[in-house]
């Protein structure tokens, strides 16, 4: 859906030259939803606005649905900016026309047909929920209430990609949430592919199914959701998934327990699981087959998408030679095994 | 009982230290409030007619802007300081010509209209300037991600959403417009101007000079409070 070639921006500023990104290469697939990781300033709005050129490219392409988007003229890229839907962290709505009106924007710009527009504006309203809204002022709505209006506009002229620029980043969780979820939905319901930017790591959690990490000015990591949480190996993607995933206990309760039992052979490891194995008694059933107590001191257990995923952190105690055959147990059941101390 | 006392002394006061009749003073002040009202609300209608889309201009031609040209934008933008720096009373007289070529005469309540309207138009260029700068650029920046073109962000965003803040300025230009309509009063422009310069100055009449100021006071706040209470009626319909 989106292919991106060696993309360079530079910002020219009067006392110096600004790199807002450098060489980024980057490829979005149809029906995916895509999220672009970074700290503010890395580049990510950059790059999100240069692909419906609200920032012109310095250097690179940028292939849209099978078009060049840089190469478009004024009018075929009016065109081609009707069929990529944009949502805004501050949801940009005009203060002056009612939730109604707003929604009907895009379609005025396309030069829709009036009855045609009305009946697709009440279309839209139903599908965001805000039907009930529909004779307000965007004055009188709630943050939530205001993205789905956003949603609902940017999804007017039926577009196959939808970019959200912090779509959730002035939302408190709760909301944030619920929004997320009308994303994921009409991703499913509407085959659309979603690009979206954000500094939150549990938005990428929530909802992508590929994320790339940006860190000044260049992509550092892409992947899959699941495996970059997993098995994050830039330091970027580690400090993003250490701020929201607690993989130990506090170290100072660790540092208490090594050599507590001095008369048996013990271990401390760190067991990672994903996906189907968490839902079986795997450790219930390594104590049974081994002649292993197993002490657990810490456990967590998240989602990935839809995708559970979660850590524990065990002490196991017994003989070396047991203990070893326990951890290999659990390798082969599909677990990440690391060992603490 | 009383108020016709009051009257009747008043008007031997007026009659005495004056030698005027006071409904003749009336009629004349009427006459005149007429002419300054005639003058000042078609000026203005003149003036928006061209400064509005001169406004338009002067913010979307600049850099980084919907129309970004930035040359024409420094042109326009001196051409309207430039007029905007010549005091009124010179303006007055350096468009006699002018003024003679349109209206035939340069004396007289239509032929005031020219230099009027003239002066106005870059005030009112910088109004509606100001007022669409407010904007937050977020709101032009969606409508171009939908795909719209200038024309369409300037008469569906900035013009709308600037709505309330473009009415207060039109009360201004008005206002503004008064005080320039008695300053053409004085070169034969009519209105309250005129009444006030022959009456007020010309023969020591204070009672024409004094009744011409309350009236420019009670029109200057009808038009103020009128501008308030439209532009607080566009935002409150919003809220």
């Amino acid at each position: 859906m989106i292919e991106i070639n060696n993309l360079t921006k530079i910002f020219h500023t009067p006392h110096q030259d600004i790199m807002a990104l450098e060489e980024v290469d980057l490829s979005v697939n149809r029906g995916e939803i895509f999220g672009i990781i970074g700290l503010s300033g890395a580049g990510k709005s950059t790059l999100i606005r240069c692909i419906n050129m609200l920032e012109k490219p310095t250097r690179g392409t940028i292939v849209v649905d099978g078009q060049d988007i840089n190469s478009l003229n004024q009018r075929e890229l009016r065109l081609a900016r009707q069929k990529i839907g944009m949502i805004f962290q501050q949801f940009n709505l005009l203060s002056s026309r009612t939730v109604f009106d707003n929604v009907m924007f895009p379609l005025e710009i396309a030069q829709t047909p009036l009855p045609q527009a009305r009946q697709r504006v009440e279309e839209l309203l139903e599908l965001v929920g805000i039907t009930d809204k529909a004779r307000v002022y965007p004055d009188q709505l709630s943050g939530g209430q205001k993205q789905r209006v956003g949603i609902a506009r940017a999804l007017a002229n039926d577009p196959k990609l939808l970019l959200s620029d912090e779509a959730t980043s002035a939302l408190d969780p709760e909301t944030t949430r619920s929004i997320l979820k009308l994303l994921k939905d009409i991703n499913q319901q509407l085959d659309l592919t979603i690009l979206l930017i954000t500094h939150d790591m549990n938005v990428i959690k929530q909802v992508c199914d590929r994320v790339a990490v940006i860190n000044e000015s260049r992509i550092v990591e892409v992947g899959d959701v699941i495996s970059i949480f997993s098995n994050p190996s830039t330091p970027t993607s580690q400090s993003f998934i250490n701020a929201i995933v607690h993989k130990d206990a506090p170290e100072e309760y660790i540092s208490t327990l090594i050599g507590k039992h001095q008369d048996r052979y013990s271990c401390l490891v760190r067991v990672s699981f994903i996906g189907a194995s968490a839902g079986q008694p795997v450790i219930s059933a390594m104590i049974k087959q081994h002649d292993v107590d197993a002490n657990i001191l810490y456990g967590n257990i998240d989602r990935v998408k839809d995708v559970p995923f979660g850590h524990l952190t065990l002490e196991l105690i017994g003989d070396q030679a047991a203990v070893d055959l326990s951890m290999g147990f659990l390798r082969s059941r599909g677990l990440e095994v690391e060992v603490i101390s | 009982m009383i108020t016709t006392g009051i009257a009747a002394a008043v008007n031997a006061l007026m009659g005495i230290s004056m030698g005027t009749d006071l409904a003749w003073v009336w009629e004349m002040v009427l006459q005149a409030t007429w002419e300054t009202l005639y003058m000042v609300v078609i000026s203005t209608g003149l003036s928006y007619v061209f400064g509005l889309p001169l406004g338009v201009i002067l913010v979307t031609t600049e850099e980084g802007h919907i129309l970004e040209s930035k040359g024409f934008n420094r042109l326009l933008g001196s051409f309207v300081n430039a007029v905007r720096s010549i005091p009124f009373i010179i303006f007055l007289i350096l468009v006699i010509p002018l003024t003679r070529l349109v209206v035939g005469t340069p004396i007289g309540t239509v032929a005031s209209m020219v230099p009027l309207t003239l002066a106005a138009i870059p005030f009112v260029a910088r109004m509606v300037e100001t007022s669409l700068k407010e904007i937050d650029w977020g709101l032009i920046e969606a409508a171009l991600s939908m795909g719209a073109n200038a024309w369409q962000v300037i008469t569906k965003v900035l013009l709308p959403e600037a709505r309330a803040s473009i009415v207060l300025g039109v009360a201004i230009t008005t206002i503004n417009l008064v005080g320039y309509s008695a300053m053409a009063g004085i070169v034969g422009g009519g209105g309250l101007g005129t009444l006030a310069y022959y009456y007020g100055y010309q023969r020591y009449e204070d009672l024409v000079m004094w009744v011409t100021v309350i009236v420019l006071i009670a029109f200057v706040q009808c038009v103020q409070m009128a501008g308030d209470k439209w532009a607080a009626k566009i935002t409150n319909q919003r809220r």
